[in-house]
């Protein structure tokens, strides 16, 4: 069988294949359990400095094409969420911090205060005021944030950037000179739905972010222009639900992949995706490494 | 066109107790007993609730969104995404109900297909006091019915287990429970034994109802309890933290009580 582990925005990875943030992140056990179903890493639900219950519901809106969510970025805040990485070690995967916060300060403050295998930044969730890709649209606030957590940690530390941007390769190159060890790109593209029967908008925050199938063509070209930008690894997320999926995100220049949405149809497709590349790999007599950044290449 | 919200308009509202209703929607939802909706009352949040019938919820009223609800008049309507979860398993010719308070809802609307099957249904029912009683007489239709209430003033006096005395569990195939949590706990730790054959329905905090937010999963196996259950067996809840802790909608630990 061919290789597929390797190093991922300075984590060693049996796969690139990782769990998003935000995505069955809440619990340590959830977060085991799909390590155990073969992720190469785990990301966490993304952490702030205080609890947040949430926005109300509805949350989540499904589509044919994918699912709109708004949940609020709810969490325990890191006073309470130690417990649950340490449970998710039980995985024997690396566990990646997700952490949100409202300045380079807050920030720091909770990237110190939990031990985790790596961190990423959200600055990039469309749908909590005051954080996400409220400052993380603007360049400067990117690099700020990255640098005040590079100097708090020792482990790697990764961006998540947002695609509702006119131009996401500044944002990248701000990430990078903040120091960051990778880009994760990308989060929700800004979305709503509106309920026909009655008029009022579905989600309890009225906008929100989509994810699924239907952004997998956005993702993937900003995987494509980030890789052509920066010298740091990028790390593609969005629409990938299946092996031919996360190879086009490694065939644009994708050093590890994540997957959220496409876990709604169960944990099996993690072995499904990681098998099938595989499987491709040697039908094709190629390596992880023959195809990285091929389509830049070629194209 | 599947995936928007349905449109339930309602075509009763039937107030059982002071605080507990009964919501009748204009159609079946055609669910399996067990299953629950997320009810979306517009303007204010989307909240589970498991069927009592195959066209109605049962509603007990404790915050804005169960309010909200028991306040709304026939000809009103609430979106709706379901019938969502497993449902209960029907197994064996002979079955023993176990409920407490507005979780004898969906025991009811099980008991009535149970019978309809030709299956020997009995019932253990319990309430606060006589004025929160609600379905009595859909128990009584199905079958032998042990009444309790904590305070005496109908049936036996005490909570559910207070009526487990007369009940040998070896005398049924299946065991359900739908009640409050440290009452199921109880009733399967003291059944150790056949826990393999008591199946539960649970409460946790729903978000996403789609099973990818992670917000009511049960350590420690990380089940997710909007799909994978809402009914549990006994022998996996014993082993998990139910009756020990839940989290509260920031994925808090608290306690369960
Ligand atoms: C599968 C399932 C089936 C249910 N079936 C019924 C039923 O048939 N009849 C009934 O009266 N109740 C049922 N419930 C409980 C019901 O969903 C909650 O009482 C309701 O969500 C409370 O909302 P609220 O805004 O009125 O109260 P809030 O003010 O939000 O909270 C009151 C209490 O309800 C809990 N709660 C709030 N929101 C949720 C949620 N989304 N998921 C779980 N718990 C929550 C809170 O933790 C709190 O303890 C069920 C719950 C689940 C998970
Ligand atoms: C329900 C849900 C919750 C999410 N929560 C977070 C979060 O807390 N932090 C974050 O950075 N991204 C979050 N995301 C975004 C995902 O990590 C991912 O970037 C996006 O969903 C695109 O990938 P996908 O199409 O594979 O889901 C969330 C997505 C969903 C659907
Ligand atoms: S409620 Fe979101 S996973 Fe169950």
């Amino acid at each position: 069988m061919s290789s597929l582990s390797g190093d991922v925005g300075g984590l060693r990875l049996k796969n690139p294949l990782m769990l998003a943030a935000g995505i069955l992140g809440t619990t340590g056990a959830s977060m085991r359990r799909v390590a155990l179903a073969g992720a190469g890493a785990v990301v966490t639900k993304s952490i702030g400095a205080e609890p947040r219950d949430g926005h109300h519901g509805p949350t989540v809106v499904r589509l044919g094409v994918g699912l709109i969510n708004a949940m609020g970025l709810p969490n325990p805040s890191y006073r309470a969420f130690q417990e649950e990485i340490d449970t998710a070690r039980g995985g024997g995967v690396p566990v990646v911090a997700s952490i949100f916060g409202s300045s380079p300060e807050e920030f720091a403050e909770v990237a110190s205060a939990l031990d985790a295998d790596g961190f990423e930044l959200n600055l990039s969730c469309p749908h909590a005021k005051g954080y996400g890709m409220e400052i993380g649209c603007d360049p400067g606030n990117v690099e700020e944030i990255t640098r005040a957590v590079k100097r708090a940690v020792s482990v790697p530390v990764w961006v998540k950037l947002t695609p509702n941007v006119t131009d996401i390769r500044v944002l990248g190159l701000a990430a990078q000179r903040g120091g960051a060890d990778a880009v994760v790109a990308i989060n929700t593209l800004k979305a709503m739905a509106i309920d026909v029967e009655s008029g009022y908008p579905i989600l309890g925050n009225v906008i929100g972010g989509l994810s699924g199938p239907a952004i997998k063509p956005v993702a993937l070209r900003c995987v494509y222009e980030l890789s052509g930008a920066l010298e740091i690894p990028v790390i593609g997320v969005g629409g990938v639900s299946c092996w031919q999926d996360a190879v086009e995100m490694i065939m644009a220049g994708a050093a590890g992949v994540q997957i959220g949405t496409a876990l709604m149809g169960g944990l099996e497709v993690i072995g499904d995706i990681t098998n099938g590349i595989s499987r491709f790999l040697e039908r094709k007599g190629w390596s992880l490494e023959d195809i990285r950044g091929i389509a830049r290449r070629l194209g | 066109m599947r995936f928007r919200p349905a449109n339930l308009v309602i075509k009763d509202v039937i107030r059982e107790t002071a605080s507990v209703s009964t919501i009748r929607f204009d159609r079946s939802l055609d669910p399996t007993p067990g299953q629950y909706i997320m009810v979306w009352v517009r303007g204010v949040d989307e909240i589970p609730m498991s069927f009592s019938a195959p066209d109605s919820i049962t509603v007990h009223a404790v915050g804005d969104a169960t309010r909200a609800l028991c306040a709304l008049r026939p000809g009103e309507s609430v979106g709706s995404r379901g019938p969502l979860g497993n449902g209960f398993r029907l197994i064996g010719e002979n079955i023993l109900l176990i409920g407490g308070g507005v979780g004898v809802a969906p025991l009811a609307f099980l008991g009535e297909d149970a019978k309809a099957r030709g299956i020997d249904v009995t019932s253990l029912i319990g309430f606060r006091c006589r004025e929160d009683i609600i379905f009595l007489d859909r128990f009584r239709r199905l079958g032998d019915v042990i009444l309790t209430t904590d305070d005496g003033s109908a049936g036996i006096k005490g909570r559910a287990s207070a009526g487990l005395s007369e009940i040998d569990p070896e005398d049924y195939n299946q065991i359900y429970l739908c009640g409050p949590e440290m009452m199921m706990i109880d009733i399967i730790r003291r059944w150790r034994e056949d826990a393999s054959r008591i199946q539960a329905s649970i409460n946790r905090y729903f978000k996403c109802a789609v099973g990818i937010c992670g917000s009511c999963c049960l350590d420690p196996e990380g089940i997710r309890v909007c799909v994978e259950g809402p009914v549990i067996t006994g022998d996996r809840l014993l082993e998990s933290e139910f009756g020990r802790y839940r989290r509260g909608p920031s994925g808090m630990r608290e306690s369960c009580y």
